[in-house]
């Protein structure tokens, strides 16, 4: 009979360890991570190319073609959300860990988000220089995809998750998302393009910032619910 | 002492209409091990899935001692405990190909709530016969070093009672008598062990063997 009775777990400590451990295993991957954002450089950076050095043009479309294409780069990235931790069998762990699956999951999101997210809210007022947007412009553009990307990968990870080992899963994850990514696109864009009218963007930041907390809230949940039924 | 760890209640899986098996029932006792045998795809691995509760058995109940009766003497529930009281290596190991052995296992415990130190995780290791392997990713092991990895994980659990899909598939002749000797211990110590595997694991002690697809209803 084992005498010590066994210790006491800490949620906390094992969603510490599962973003530690997919921040180690992304430093070990860099190439995998690396690539949507080169992704998302590269699409930014084609459109002027493309559509000509008008800066007024450049300007009425750049909020938008940035605000695509962080989001078609956030979805290249989704598909491998669960997909290793499914096939090596770590994902069954995690089923039965004693902490429960959704907090788990919320430091998978988060992990992806640090991972997918921040660098491109980080790039986006350089490639926004390409589109001749003003520096309030800029700002707010990092601002809107601060707060938008976030939502992204939480509805990614309900996607993910939902699609999880079901074959052809990546075209079926991006018909689920994109109607759901609708909102944050319109108002993201929306935002910015308020601002450099002059007209404040408070209103489109109060509707991401809803959106943010409505995902955070019930995104964790549905996506630990997916994952029980991928698994069975 | 009338305790136990696991009970089976007339369980039954059905895999795309077909009915794998039916009217299973067991109770696994503390100190005992029970043995599941079968053919190929007769539902051993379905069975355990169902016994941790990961996959719903089509009929049926899994009942476990009552949380804080560790004995079993509380009655029964058919809440699933987790791993500090339920260990599950299933045919997917669960080890990172990335991390190194020694990682995988730190990293592992803490996913479960559990703090495990580094030495700790070397310890583990070396009584599996991997030292000099700690440091090594795992995807560079070899099938029965990466076997090994996961039964190392078994040294660091708390766990009393251990579900192993094919604890030996892979190991040599040295591994698998570590391997034997560590699952000797659990059971001495009073832990219980239900395992599949197409070997004569050749357990000491009380134990049982199932044997599983005699009752199956064929398709």
């Amino acid at each position: 009979m084992r005498a010590t009775p066994p210790p006491v777990p800490s949620p906390w400590l094992a969603m510490a360890a599962l973003l530690r451990r997919d921040l180690r295993l992304a430093m070990r991957r860099k190439s995998e991570c690396l690539g949507a954002l080169f992704f998302f450089v590269l699409v930014a950076a084609l459109f002027p190319l493309a559509i000509g050095p008008e800066p007024a043009t450049l300007r009425l479309i750049g909020p938008g073609v940035l605000w695509v294409a962080a989001l078609l780069a956030s979805m290249l990235s989704l598909g491998r959300l669960f997909e290793g931790d499914h096939q090596d069998g770590s994902l069954e762990q995690m089923a039965l860990s004693a902490a429960p699956l959704t907090w788990l999951v919320i430091a998978k999101l988060g992990a992806h988000w640090l991972i997918s997210g921040l660098p491109l809210v980080l790039l986006s007022p350089l490639l926004g220089l390409q589109f001749a947007l003003a520096p309030e412009a800029l700002a707010m553009l990092a601002l809107t995809l601060l707060i938008g990307t976030p939502v992204l990968s939480l509805l990614g990870g309900i996607g993910a998750a939902l699609t999880l080992g079901v074959r052809g899963g990546g075209v079926l994850q991006s018909l689920l998302l994109l109607p759901l990514c609708v909102p944050v696109l319109v108002f993201g864009t929306g935002a910015v393009d308020a601002q450099m009218r002059g007209l404040g963007a408070q209103a489109h930041v109060s509707v991401l910032l809803a959106l943010l907390l409505a995902s955070a809230a019930l995104g964790p949940w549905a996506c630990a619910a997916a994952l029980r039924l991928a698994l069975e | 002492m009338a305790s136990w760890l696991l009970k089976a209640m007339d369980l039954a899986c059905q895999k795309a209409q077909r009915t794998l098996f039916e009217g299973v029932s067991f109770a696994v006792p503390a100190g005992s091990w029970l043995h599941i045998e079968g053919g190929n795809g007769c539902g051993k691995t379905s069975l355990l899935r169902i016994l941790c509760g990961l996959s719903p058995a089509a009929q049926g109940q899994v009942l476990w001692p009552a949380a804080h009766t560790p004995d079993g003497a509380g009655g029964a529930s058919v809440q699933r405990p987790d791993r500090r009281a339920l260990h599950y290596i299933g045919h997917a190991l669960g080890l990172k190909p990335d991390l190194s052995a020694c990682e995988n296992l730190c990293l592992d415990a803490q996913l479960s709530g559990l703090p495990l130190s580094r030495a700790q995780a070397l310890q583990a290791l070396a009584a599996q016969g991997l030292q000099g392997r700690a440091h090594l990713p795992v995807r560079v092991l070899s099938q029965g070093q990466r076997q090994g990895v996961a039964l190392a994980r078994l040294r660091t659990s708390p766990a009393r009672l251990w579900v192993l899909d094919e604890p030996l598939v892979g190991l040599d002749a040295e591994a698998t008598a570590r391997a034997r000797s560590l699952f000797q211990s659990h059971l001495d110590a009073g832990g219980a062990l239900v395992m599949t595997s197409h070997q004569d694991v050749q357990l000491q002690g009380p134990g049982a063997r199932w044997q599983l697809g005699a009752k199956a209803v064929p398709a």
